[in-house]
């Protein structure tokens, strides 16, 4: 009854070495270093242990498909919370990739470690290209119009029977072996991953931040805002295109589900899990989402009215996420001070 | 020869008469199938801002909620159709009550969550094993008759004068009622409605209760012309956001005219291109309005909140 009656509330302070490298980098021990690398290091030995732990070979392709799935929620979260950008087109860029790694393998011959850095290039330039005139539209009507384009593509690849039609585009080549297949993604995951983390604490990025924030401001600095979300445009659907052109490739099949809307929806799930604007919470949130929806394959649609819940739990009651809640454990101090 | 020539003429004049008829009338259903699904959306959208992704799920629910009570439980038809709307008109003001409430304002926000409730709500619908050719609903007047030479069943008939009747009700509702008053004053300026008075929450909660008794008579007036199936929900919703993103989000009378316009494009694809362009029509629709026009044809146009 007492503890009812006493007002508390939590105090938090920052670690000195969070305040000591932040900005700037002035480490003082082994202790302080160990303390920096050490969720780095962890992040990064877990990803490439993965294939190994995996049991069976069923669940060393779900973690390239996790792997494609953090690639496009990285993707989003980078578009959403650093250019402001909502794509919901994961669906698009996927497809695309996929689309043009199946052609190019078809019909030049190329393997898959040509075809996909080329699909990457030329579907992240196609794909701009098809979004350079909704670029200045904000907000929801980017997220719509962006959703669109996949359904769009999909009904017209089914009316016009191009590229194969419903069957889609089959017996396309895989990779030499399954720990190619693994390490490939697996890789490219983790240099996205970093790359983007450097890349928003650019010049770069601030500008991108600075669309992000205030549009007007940056344009009226003489800078072209269209530039520079063209640029961010490109590097977000590269990494769609990425996911899609491996996943064709792994499936050695092209065909319409790879404009699935999953793509769309279920990295948006991950994001707001992971905890929105952190790239390495989205990431978890994929390595969470994803196999957590594969084990509830059993129950068919179920599990889209599972994560589409879970979704919507997060984004109503805590839309906070994992990775902020947790760094914010990592760094600071917290008790409990009366008031 | 000259003979049979001349009958040839004769009746592919014939026919491009008859196909031009057909295209009148059933363009002219279609259009009024597409304003009824989209009336509700355009009703929520316009007061209180909410894009209500749940649209389409809502409509197919409602399709079932009048089977199970029609086929499961044996009511009456009308009874069941009533009993569904008021049924569908609760589960929205729940819907909004409980959830979208607390994401007002934060537009993404409320997409993704009104989404994912349609999403659940549909996806569940499949789990539950309503999905096959299993569920029908009765036309309401069965036989067809002939307009010009043209066979037309009395249903879509019904659905024509319906749906004229229901956006005329719907204008005369906004424009002469105390709520249909207030729901548009929220909509002109929330915050200028705040000040005299009309409270902003019970409003959303009033147009999210007829968005979703718009939905529900849609679905009840037109599902009895094919299946029920989950994945009609889907197509419901892009069609809804068609209609009402060519015709200006929040306007009524653009709304109206866009369901013209792309009811009778839709008509024009089938009958020239073939079914599969159907859609095509309606997304390509989407994307050039956002592009070009994002307002539409006749919204408001609010140049900086919309594109920079």
């Amino acid at each position: 009854m007492k503890a009812q009656h006493e007002q508390r509330r939590k105090e938090r302070l920052d670690r000195g070495i969070k305040v000591r490298s932040d900005g700037i980098y002035a480490l003082m021990s082994w202790r302080e270093l160990c303390y920096l690398v050490l969720p780095r290091l962890v992040l990064i030995v877990g990803i490439l242990m993965l294939p190994l732990l995996m049991p069976t070979m069923y669940w060393q392709r779900v973690i390239s498909i996790v792997c494609i799935y953090a690639l496009l929620t990285l993707s989003f979260d980078f578009l959403a919370h650093f250019v402001g950008l909502v794509s919901l087109g994961g669906a698009f860029f996927i497809g695309t990739g996929g689309y043009l790694a199946a052609i190019l393998n078809q019909s030049l011959g190329l393997p898959p470690l040509l075809s996909i850095p080329l699909a990457t290039v030329i579907g992240a330039i196609i794909c701009t290209l098809f979004l350079l005139p909704c670029l200045p539209l904000r907000g929801v009507y980017f997220a719509i119009v962006t959703l669109m384009y996949p359904l769009l593509l999909m009904r017209v690849i089914e009316a016009l029977n191009i590229l194969g039609g419903t069957d889609g585009i089959v017996g396309i080549g895989s990779f030499a072996n399954r720990w190619v297949e693994q390490y490939f993604i697996i890789i490219m995951v983790l240099l996205f991953l970093f790359g983007v983390r450097r890349l928003v604490n650019q010049d770069l990025g601030l500008v991108f931040r600075a669309v992000k924030d205030n549009d007007q401001a940056v344009r009226a600095s003489g800078m072209s805002i269209t530039y520079y979300k063209t640029i961010a445009v490109f590097i977000a659907s590269a990494m769609g295109c990425l996911g899609g052109a491996y996943l064709v490739h792994i499936y050695m099949w092209a065909g319409l589900s790879t404009f699935a809307l999953d793509f769309s929806i279920l990295p948006i799930a991950a994001t707001v899990i992971g905890g929105a604007g952190t790239l390495v919470g989205p990431v978890l949130g994929a390595f969470i989402l994803v196999p957590i929806s594969e084990l509830l394959r059993a129950f068919g649609t179920l599990r889209i009215v599972f994560y589409a819940l879970i979704l919507l739990a997060f984004i109503v009651f805590r839309s906070e996420g994992i990775m902020v809640y947790s760094q914010r454990k990592y760094h600071q101090f917290e008790k409990w001070v009366r008031v | 020869m000259t003979f049979s020539s001349e009958r040839g003429l004769g009746r592919s004049q014939y026919l491009t008469m008859d196909i031009l008829i057909e295209i009148l009338i059933y363009g002219s259903v279609h259009s009024i199938t597409l304003a009824l699904m989209a009336l509700g959306f355009a009703l929520v959208y316009g007061t209180c801002r909410v894009p209500n992704f749940a649209h389409g799920a809502l409509y197919i629910i409602n399709g079932f909620i009048v089977w199970s009570f029609l086929r499961a439980w044996g009511l009456n038809y009308f009874l069941s159709i009533v009993f569904a709307i008021i049924v569908i008109g609760v589960m929205g003001a729940l819907i909004y009550q409980f959830i979208l409430i607390r994401v007002r304002g934060m537009a993404i926000s409320e997409i993704i969550a009104s989404y994912a409730i349609g999403l659940a709500i549909l996806e569940g619908l499949r789990w539950g094993g309503f999905k096959g050719m299993t569920y029908t609903l009765p036309t309401f007047i069965q036989g067809s008759i002939f307009i010009a030479g043209v066979p037309v069943d009395l249903h879509r008939i019904v659905v024509l004068i319906c749906g004229a009747a229901l956006v005329g009700f719907l204008w005369f509702f906004t424009h002469y009622t105390r709520i249909g008053l207030a729901l548009r004053g929220m909509a002109q300026d929330e915050r200028a409605a705040l000040m005299l008075g009309i409270d902003s929450d019970r409003m959303a909660v009033v147009a999210m209760v007829f968005g979703s008794m718009l939905a529900g008579i849609a679905a009840a007036l037109l599902l009895p012309l094919g299946n029920i199936v989950v994945e009609t929900g889907y197509n419901v919703l892009i069609l809804a956001i068609a209609v009402c993103i060519v015709g200006g989000l929040g306007s009524w009378m653009g709304a109206v005219l866009a369901a013209l316009l792309i009811g009778f494009a839709q008509i024009l694809t089938e009958v020239y291109l073939g079914t599969h362009f159907k859609m095509v029509v309606a997304l390509l629709a989407i994307i050039i309005t956002l592009i070009l026009r994002p307002s539409g044809l006749f919204g408001r146009q609010k140049e900086l909140e919309e594109r920079v």
